[in-house]
């Protein structure tokens, strides 16, 4: 069994790889993007900045301060967090008032700014991030080579999304954060503080896209217009899952991983626009996302 | 049951001596350029249920809504247990023991019925438990599984009652809570609002059905065009019939 359909299996299950790692990508961030919009009611467009925040935070701690991978892990998505949380209070929380379009203009304004910023002070062309030695190798599977990282990134990016599903969707927080998303003032009518909620879901949405670009920074070079390229595919990610869904944005940020690498086998000609291709037919046929509910 | 709420009677409630626990004063609400409210003035003594009647539109669940902090602008004063609300924001007037159950009853479809329950915080010592609140309430009980907005109109409305007993709140605003609800439902409202009064919980209730009104309360104000236009003591009612039925153009 060295091939499967005329193709070596080999370059089948390299490419299954390769796509289950962009999925773990995509679902990380359209994860955070719908959790954001879930609550807030803005759709994000700094989330590809805020994600290559989170890799340029990882790879200035390793080259100025020597700080290394796992502190990374935890700090990078802190700090850039920690700007998200001042993002919403002085200029997102002034516009919930006003149409979802004002909230995706100081975003996508944001973001630009950011990739503007790290452009000017580090240029355009990407840096590399030392993989940790500990990953270094990995296992024979028999089929193929699964390298260490990729194996970590895989398994890290579905256990912090399933993490946060349970959060919201099972335990008394959760309850919170799904009941303010219905009806946020009566929520706060009963006493709970509803806009520090809000605050600290940017926070915590803005946070898991660093993390993303963390855990990409030794996969990808960290380049200022890293976000930009991968947003524009998260986005169309997140409208085929139905915006807001928090299971939908983790299956379907998997899934069309997946079936962008076989895509890239079976088909390679289409493998950059089969998501987008998807998108369209799933707009026709449920305007809502696969996961969405109408509103 | 009965006795489990009745026990709590015993314990001090405060203005249970005769005075005012709630006092609004020259209350005035907006929505965007909209003025609704043009000076309510009313009290509630601790103890007591009182309700507001008018027509549709008059501005009762507003007047509830700004007590509440949840219109988008209000003026005025509005005094909890002496204390000044009018410029504080929701939660925090939740937090000093009042407690809203809103006209369209709020049920979050995205909760259970326990997670519904459950989801107002306890904001005082002496709320109703759990197990009270079911005992209150049997339907509540079996259902406690289902999505909150798949129970019956009448069983979302004593969930909606139901947690707010839940938080040691002394003052229960209930917009309507009859609305649309079968007799024998409306029965079992009126029961339990009774219930409560006895055990010294404080009721501002808006009600359309003023003979419902008149089974529970002790006083009536009209509120007509966003301001009162007349207070009736529930003894008083009778006497006052014609007047209440040109207010209120029944
Ligand atoms: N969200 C809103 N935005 C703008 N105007 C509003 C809003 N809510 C209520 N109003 C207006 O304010 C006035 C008072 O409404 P309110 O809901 O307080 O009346 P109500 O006495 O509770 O009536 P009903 O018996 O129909 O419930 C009405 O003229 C209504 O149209
Ligand atoms: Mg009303």
């Amino acid at each position: 069994m060295t091939e499967i359909f005329g193709v070596p299996t080999q370059a089948l299950f390299g490419q299954l790889l390769i796509g289950l790692i962009n999925g773990a990508f995509y679902a990380l961030l359209s994860l955070g993007l719908a959790v954001i919009f879930g609550l807030l009611n803005i759709i994000n467009f700094a989330h590809g900045a805020q994600y290559m925040m989170g890799a340029f935070c990882a790879w200035l701690l390793l080259e100025y301060w020597g700080v290394g991978y796992w502190w990374s892990l935890l700090l990078a998505p802190i700090a850039v967090g920690v700007t998200g949380v001042v993002i919403e209070r002085t200029m997102l929380s002034r516009l919930y008032k006003l149409d979802h379009l004002y909230g995706l203009l100081l975003t996508f304004g944001i973001a630009l700014i950011f990739q503007g910023l790290f452009t000017q002070h580090y240029g355009s062309s990407g840096q590399p991030y030392r993989l940790p030695t500990e990953f270094s190798g990995g296992y024979n599977l028999g089929f193929m080579f699964l390298p260490k990282y990729r194996a970590w990134v895989i398994v890290a990016s579905l256990v912090v999304c399933l993490s946060t599903w349970y959060v919201i969707e099972r335990t008394k927080l959760g309850s919170y954060l799904r009941a303010a998303t219905e009806n946020p003032s009566l929520v706060q009518a009963f006493g709970i503080n509803v806009p520090r909620m809000i605050t600290l879901t940017y926070g915590f949405g803005v946070g898991l896209a660093a993390l993303a670009g963390v855990m990409a920074a030794p996969i990808y070079q960290v380049s200022p217009q890293m976000g930009a390229n991968l947003i524009i595919v998260v986005f169309a990610v997140v409208v085929i899952g139905g915006m807001g869904s928090i299971l939908g944005a983790i299956l379907t940020g998997f899934g069309l991983g997946v079936i962008e690498g076989l895509t890239k086998v079976f088909y390679p000609e289409a493998s950059n626009t089969v998501i987008f291709v998807i998108m369209v037919l799933v707009l026709l046929v449920k305007p809502a996302g696969m996961f969405g509910r109408e509103r | 049951m009965a006795e489990a709420i009745a026990e709590r009677t015993a314990a001090a409630v405060p203005g249970s001596d005769g005075a005012p626990l709630l006092v609004v004063r020259g209350l005035n609400a907006w929505y965007g350029e909209s003025h609704v409210l043009h000076g309510v003035d009313f009290d509630v003594i601790g103890g007591e249920v009182v309700t507001l009647l008018g027509r549709n539109g008059a501005g009762k669940t507003t007047t509830l809504r700004s007590i509440m902090g949840m219109v988008p602008r209000r003026q005025g004063s509005v005094l909890f247990e002496g204390a000044e609300t009018i410029g504080l924001a929701s939660n925090r007037i939740a937090q000093r023991g009042i407690a809203y159950c809103p006209e369209e009853r709020g049920i979050f479809a995205s909760l259970d019925v326990e997670e519904n329950l459950l989801l107002p915080p306890v904001v005082r010592d002496g709320g109703l438990s759990v197990d009270e609140i079911y005992a209150l309430f049997p339907n509540l009980r079996e259902r406690r599984g289902s999505q909150g907005t798949k129970l019956s109109g009448g069983e979302q409305q004593m969930l909606a009652i139901g947690r707010i007993l839940r938080t040691g709140a002394r003052m229960l605003l209930l917009d309507e809570p009859t609305e649309g609800l079968a007799p024998v439902i409306v029965q079992q409202i009126g029961r339990t609002i009774a219930r409560l009064k006895a055990s010294g919980f404080t009721i501002l209730l808006v009600e359309q059905n003023f003979r419902f009104a008149a089974t529970v309360a002790d006083r009536h104000y009209v509120i007509e065009h966003g301001r009162v236009a007349d207070m009736i003591r529930n003894d008083q009612l009778d006497a006052n019939m014609n007047k209440l039925h040109d207010y209120l153009g029944v």
